[in-house]
């Protein structure tokens, strides 16, 4: 991309903004379009070169600086931003389809009111409905859960939660002081401080049984909501230990789905992979899955912890009114 | 220099926007502010050919035309066809719009997002501020998803490397793209594989290196009544759904517990679930992890798998 065919399209959507935006700082301005107060001034020194042929005093791009701040006029020809191209549109119209998949996050109704809006204005530059969301595919957030989730963090209150834990399968009751809500991989998760542990924790909305906002402000220490920025989805701990998985060909693409801290190709067609892990009930969860298509190799005793649930499984079917089993 | 040429080709959209009547090259070369820099008329063509890539590349619509008064052709560029028609949003529609522009994982589509909203912003649009906790993400999974989603809107043959699931390496893979779908956090493409000359669904993140699109826009025909949730979520899922029997350890298995359409007492220790499946494959799959908390009494099949799974996990070597 040479440096004219990346100024001229923001110029372009510059004089509309500056026209509809007049006495702005070169600051604010620069913040807008993402570039250095340098290269906006530069911007800016362009446009009053430029207008209608003839190139006279009433042809050209009015610029009138006071200070720092800058206001825009006669630029009747280009006081419309340019249409947008299939590549924005897409980009937009797709992330607002996905938004609608995550319930709660925003107004009920308002993706698809602004959804309409901008394929009416986008007009052939959208897809025609042709990349599409299934929101019938997602884990279901129950409207009330999510509501109160983002309620309790726009309005900064502490929730209290009724939160299943997968890796031990029981509920548990906590309070937490919300931080963040983000998504990953199709699923909802809050971000929040947990009473209960007194740590960072993140919590699955769809996990969530019963959430309730308490009458009481969240407090989350200001040393804690720096480090959570930093804790996005479940982030391995370095002291979290090694765990080491050996997949076929059939199950490559559990790769997809760990942090994996190492991946090697393995001359089957299958994978050596390593992950982190904080939990042996994880791992535990995760080997029992991997059944016939996998295997934890390391830790050794986690290796066979996994394959005595194993035996202790199989027992179960072999019990005398089991039905079906091979011999 | 970059600066002169953004400023001649600045000069060249307000003069063809301006413009009613079609103007001809040799025309635009004595009006817009620039050209007399050209030293030849050699040098003029090339330029002016260059130009006109530059502002088509960008989206902008020249026209071509002959006045009826003329011969030869000119150009103009129609202010209707170039401008965002108007557009206004509602305080809770601009907060869905922001939201959605900061969504992406890659650069490449969260800038394609950035600049639509600056256009919408230079149309007047007031957006409204955001929470900062509010951060919702989207993976276009790999490298992919822009080439493939233009070739969907259209209507163009793509062609890319995939690492199928049961493939030691990936191979090349032609397909008439029907759509592109968000599906459980993921994206896929369902279209027609011309190398099997059937339907097929692709996952995004299995698509190695850059695709390409070929042919003409417009060549690829979607079948008529075709939809591509239903196309997508079969390859996921397999057909209608059939009623599993499980056996749970009272208290245990709570994620299977909230989805059983019954729940009734077996024993002292146990309870009998009773569940809709629609893929036996995908009942194994999520029964496995619970380990001797479950036990899948039907259907036959997958009662079957779970044993034959799990006796290939017992006597593997340590």
């Amino acid at each position: 991309v040479s440096g004219a065919t990346d100024q001229l399209p923001r110029l372009l959507a510059l004089v509309p903004w500056l026209l509809a935006h007049p006495d702005t700082s070169i600051e604010d301005a620069a913040h807008e379009f993402g570039v250095t107060a340098e290269q906006l001034r530069a911007d800016v020194t362009l446009l009053w070169m430029c207008g209608l042929p003839g190139y006279g005093p009433g042809d050209l791009i009015d610029v009138v600086w006071e200070g720092d701040r800058v206001t825009l006029s006669n630029a009747e020809e280009i006081a419309r931003p340019l249409r947008l191209t299939p590549e924005e549109a897409l980009a937009l119209v797709a992330a607002l389809r996905a938004l609608s998949d995550v319930p709660g996050v925003v107004a009920a109704g308002a993706v698809d009111r602004a959804l309409a809006k901008l394929e009416s204005a986008a007009g052939t530059a959208v897809d025609g409905g042709r990349v599409v969301v299934a929101t019938t595919g997602t884990p279901a957030v129950e409207p009330a859960i999510a509501s109160a989730v983002t309620d309790a963090l726009a309005r900064g209150r502490r929730l209290r939660l009724r939160y299943w834990v997968p890796a031990r399968d029981e509920p548990t009751e906590r309070d937490v002081d919300p931080i963040r809500l983000f998504t990953a991989d199709g699923a909802a998760y809050l971000v929040g401080w947990c009473h209960r542990v007194e740590d960072l924790r993140t919590f699955r909305l769809d996990r969530i049984l019963a959430a309730a906002v308490l009458d009481a402000d969240a407090a989350v220490p200001a040393e804690v909501r720096d480090r959570s920025a930093e804790a996005g989805m479940y982030r391995p701990a370095p002291d979290d230990r090694e765990v080491a998985i050996t997949l076929d060909a059939p199950a490559r693409w559990v790769a997809d789905y760990f942090p994996c801290e190492r991946v090697r190709e393995r001359p089957d067609g299958g994978l050596d992979v390593t992950v982190r892990a904080r939990d042996d009930a994880w791992v535990r969860r995760t080997g029992l899955g991997l059944a016939g298509v996998g295997r934890v190799t390391d830790p050794p005793a986690l290796a066979e912890d996994i394959r005595s649930a194993a035996r202790a499984t199989l027992a179960l079917y072999a019990e005398p009114e089991g039905e079906g089993v091979e011999s | 220099m970059a600066a002169r040429r953004t400023e001649r080709l600045l000069n060249l959209v307000i003069c063809l926007l301006h413009t009613r009547s079609f103007l001809t090259a040799d025309r635009l070369r004595d009006l817009v502010a620039g050209y007399e820099e050209a030293p030849s008329d050699e040098a003029y063509k090339r330029m002016f050919e260059r130009d006109k890539e530059d502002l088509r590349d960008l989206g902008i619509p020249l026209e071509t035309g002959v006045n009826s008064w003329e011969d030869e052709q000119g150009y103009r560029v129609p202010r209707g066809e170039y401008a965002l028609p108007e557009i206004t949003l509602e305080p809770d529609e601009a907060a869905a719009v922001g939201l959605a522009a900061r969504m992406w994982s890659s650069a490449a589509l969260g800038g394609s997002a950035t600049r639509a909203v600056r256009k919408l912003e230079a149309a007047g649009v007031e957006m409204t501020p955001l929470p900062d906790g509010l951060q919702p993400r989207i993976d276009p999974g790999g490298s992919g998803f822009p080439v493939i989603a233009e070739a969907v809107r259209a209507g163009r043959r793509v062609s890319f490397d995939y690492q199928g699931t049961t493939d030691t390496a990936p191979a090349q893979r032609h397909v008439d793209p029907w759509g592109v779908v968000w599906w459980r956090g993921r994206w896929y493409l369902a279209g027609h594989d011309l190398d099997r000359d059937a339907p097929r669904v692709f996952r995004l993140s299995r698509v190695v290196g850059e695709p390409t699109a070929q042919g003409q826009p417009g060549a690829v025909t979607v079948p008529a009544g075709i939809d591509l949730t239903t196309v997508v979520s079969a390859y996921d899922a397999g057909g209608a759904p059939v009623p599993a029997t499980l056996r749970a350890r009272r208290d245990r298995a709570i994620g299977l517990r909230r989805r059983a359409e019954s729940v009734e007492p077996y024993d002292d220790d146990w309870d009998v679930l009773t569940l809709l499946t629609s893929d036996p494959e995908r009942l194994v799959e999520e029964v496995l992890p619970y380990g001797p908390d479950v036990v899948v009494e039907g259907p036959p099949d997958a009662r079957q798998a779970v044993v034959r799974r799990l006796r290939l996990l017992a006597e593997a070597n340590p």
